[in-house]
């Protein structure tokens, strides 16, 4: 039977994941220094636990979560605190962050065991140990995933649905996980099941990885109730919201979340995360991670410690080549440039792309020709074209108007767009600039209650 | 058509026009609201760009507090000194004495001086860049030079300089804060001209760390704040911050053992000898050249 389950609207550029979707994950060898920024995660930054000169054994908490939507972070390695000051972050900016010089020929040795047996415990403890163990989702946004275990009361969930789409171009993580370690996977989600309380899980793959749909499906646990769906190949389908459109036909309403139609999405990487911090009782201090472009010497899959340097990761992978232009965590459609070398993986570093001068140049703007085809890309049926425009004039406010932060920035508009206008960065800006209003607005009317008390 | 009907309608129709035109001219005569002829006058005197600058909502309410004594026309920062004085003869006051306020750049970190760590290419606003990570600028504190500024300004008061700076005009500077609403880093000020102590820094790097994105960031060194008057200046966040509430106590010396520069005696422009650093001919800054998108 033919089956063309997808969304609308999106775009279809070249996979690219041909470079590494054969190479199977291997672990890279501990640096000798270790980054730790503060803020790894949505929410608010952890506060650090340690001082300069304090010595910490590999999996010790150096920082502590702080608040509810916040996640604890641990040593990925041996070693002595060196200082806790400002270094560069893969965001751009210098943030806090905590860093250790790794001991020399330290055999970084496995720690008794720091999370509880699953079985035992009830809902409420496995959401506890999730936090305590700094699991956030690792599919790019970094979300805590133990805020999205707690719905509220008054929710009711159907489903458990897993991401394995990962739609970016040249990423491999979530395929190599799903196609080498389905079982930790499923692991995974019996766990996640059984605290969300839910009967049924469906696993969204994209058909360009039939090694993974396979594995999946000849390791299936026969008791729980878990489909393996195939679907079209299609960016952005490993947007949440688009997945549940694919998946289950229903549509998450703007401002809504995938909770609302009785959904919780979960990563396949955040669920191998989950399995693997209560198979092995560590908290969460590696990560994988895809190495690619065609401005890396050697792609790979690799087990990264989180801190790491970009710099280190890619001398490890042979060094990039002469032309290189452009070096991008997370996916090319929606990572972040990388303006510095020495910023550290973070535990939301899905991939590391190397571009060249071929792909990533500089070009020629040209005004709009209102044709359309961004209108027809866009999964959330904005009008960027639109959008554009006022985001050229300033008129930020109009561009809430028009659903402005609905938008996602996924990149879909700026993708087909002929006359090379940057869009998603026009949008980036909009959202920004709106925050910042915003924000003035609120100490306004703060300042105008504290007059007038 | 009967003679009378014509007759009629034209008496009708000026009956009406009649009663109407003496309604008017009773209720004018009645309701009349007398105006100060003289807000008019000075309003035609005055610039009449509205912005701002004097502190109130735009040149009719100034010309009204002119009028009733509560401001002195020096106040308006857009008039020179000779449409000042016709405001004054006018009015017959003094033109009074405020002292000039200009917008002062809180950075110095020109190209060669403050490196970038990676070309940009993307919408070309300092608020696009600084909305993707700051475009790559070594220092993320430092002007982006992308133009937000000198796109913003009424009065081409400010021009980017070639090695990434604005540099502000005093004399075509009237203080009408859009350059510090445009600055997505809110690295302008308004600030009087007779303020001579200004820190041209907002890093928040101390030591070497600051020194190695920018030679003249303040690298929190803190003998600015031994050299000055007790209190006038203070170490906050790794970064030397005047008390201008305390600014009579500013003296040459507080700047003299700067090793940055990044604290300065200013008279007069911004700059006035050219940004830091010599020009390097258009030779693309960056070390290592990434690009950002």
């Amino acid at each position: 039977m033919l089956e063309r389950l997808s969304f609308r609207h999106g775009v279809h550029p070249p996979d690219s994941k041909g470079l590494t979707a054969t190479i199977p994950i291997r672990r890279m060898p501990f640096p000798d220094q270790i980054i730790l920024p503060l803020r790894q995660h949505a929410g608010n930054p952890a506060k650090p636990l340690v001082r300069p000169g304090d010595h910490v054994e590999r999996c010790d908490k150096v920082a502590e979560a702080d608040g509810f939507v916040s996640v604890p972070i641990h040593s990925s390695g041996a070693g002595t605190v060196k200082a806790i000051q400002r270094w560069p972050h893969p965001d751009g900016s210098l943030s806090e962050a905590v860093i250790i010089d790794l001991d020399k020929y330290s055999p970084q040795l496995p720690r008794p065991r720091m999370v509880p047996h699953w079985e035992g415990l009830t809902p409420e403890e496995v959401i506890r140990a999730v936090q305590e163990a700094g699991v956030v989702g690792l599919g790019g946004a970094a979300f805590p995933t133990h805020v999205k275990l707690s719905p509220p009361k008054d929710v009711k969930l159907e489903f458990l649905l897993v991401n394995g789409v990962e739609c970016e171009p040249y990423l491999t993580t979530d395929h190599r996980l799903m196609a080498e370690r389905p079982e930790r996977v499923h692991l995974g989600i019996r766990i996640m099941m059984k605290t969300l309380g839910v009967e049924r899980c469906v696993v969204g793959v994209e058909k360009n990885k039939p090694d993974a749909i396979e594995a999946l499906r000849r390791t299936a646990p026969d008791d729980l109730d878990v489909t393996i769906q195939p679907l079209t190949v299609k960016y952005p389908q490993g947007a949440e919201k688009m997945l549940i459109k694919a998946v289950t036909g229903r549509e998450v309403p703007a401002g809504k979340l995938p909770m609302h139609v009785g959904v919780v999405v979960q990563n396949v990487g955040s669920l191998s995360a989950i399995a693997e911090v209560f198979d092995t009782g560590f908290p969460l201090v590696e990560r994988v991670v895809t190495v690619t472009g065609p401005g890396v010497l050697k792609p790979a899959n690799l087990i990264i410690p989180v801190g790491t340097r970009l710099r280190e990761v890619l001398d490890y992978c042979g060094g990039l080549t002469d032309d290189v232009n452009e070096i991008v965590f997370g996916g090319p459609m929606m990572g972040f440039s990388q303006p510095d070398l020495d910023a550290p993986i973070i535990k939301g570093t899905t991939g590391i792309v190397a571009l060249t001068k071929a792909q990533a140049h500089p070009e020629t703007v040209y005004p709009c020709i209102k044709c359309g085809r961004c209108l027809d890309a866009c999964p959330v049926f904005l009008n960027p074209s639109l959008l554009g425009i006022l985001a050229q004039a300033g008129r930020y406010e109009e561009m809430a108007e028009h659903d402005l932060m609905t938008c996602m920035l996924c990149g879909c508009c700026s993708y087909v767009c002929p006359s090379n206008i940057p869009l998603s960065q026009m949008f980036a800006l909009g959202k920004t600039m709106l925050r910042k209003t915003r924000e003035k607005q609120q100490e306004k009317t703060a300042a105008d209650d504290g007059k007038a008390a | 058509m009967d003679p009378l009907t014509l007759l009629s309608s034209v008496a009708i129709l000026g009956g009406l026009g009649l009663t109407f035109g003496v309604l008017i001219a009773v209720s004018s005569a009645k309701l009349k609201v007398w105006e100060d002829p003289r807000i008019d006058a000075v309003n035609n005197l005055l610039p009449g760009v509205n912005c701002g600058a004097c502190g109130y909502v735009g040149c009719l309410p100034f010309a009204e507090a002119l009028i009733a004594g509560d401001a002195p026309p020096a106040q308006c920062t857009v008039m020179g000194p000779d449409e000042t004085g016709d405001v004054a003869d006018y009015l017959g006051v003094e033109t009074g004495q405020v002292s000039q306020v200009v917008a002062r750049l809180l950075c110095a970190g020109s190209a060669p001086v403050a490196p970038w760590k990676a070309d940009y290419f993307g919408v070309e606003s300092c608020a696009a860049a600084v909305a993707v990570g700051g475009g790559g600028k070594g220092c993320p504190w430092g002007c982006v030079g992308l133009d937000d500024c000198t796109v913003a300004c009424d009065f081409d008061a400010i021009e980017m300089s070639p090695l990434g700076l604005p540099v502000v005009d005093p004399e075509k500077c009237t203080a009408c804060n859009d350059c510090v609403e445009a600055c997505p880093l809110d690295l302008f000020v308004l600030m009087p001209m007779d303020h001579h102590l200004i820190v041209q820094c907002k890093n928040l790097l101390d030591g070497e760390a600051a020194t190695d994105v920018c030679a003249v960031a303040c690298n929190a060194c803190r003998r600015c704040v031994q050299d000055a008057e007790e209190g006038l200046i203070s170490m906050q966040s790794n970064l030397a911050v005047i008390d201008y509430d305390n600014i009579a106590a500013q003296n040459e010396k507080a700047v003299e053992r700067c090793p940055t520069n990044a604290i300065i005696w200013l008279e007069g422009a911004q700059f006035a000898e050219g940004v830091p650093g010599k020009s390097t001919d258009g030779a693309p800054p960056g070390a290592e050249s990434l690009a950002m998108s």
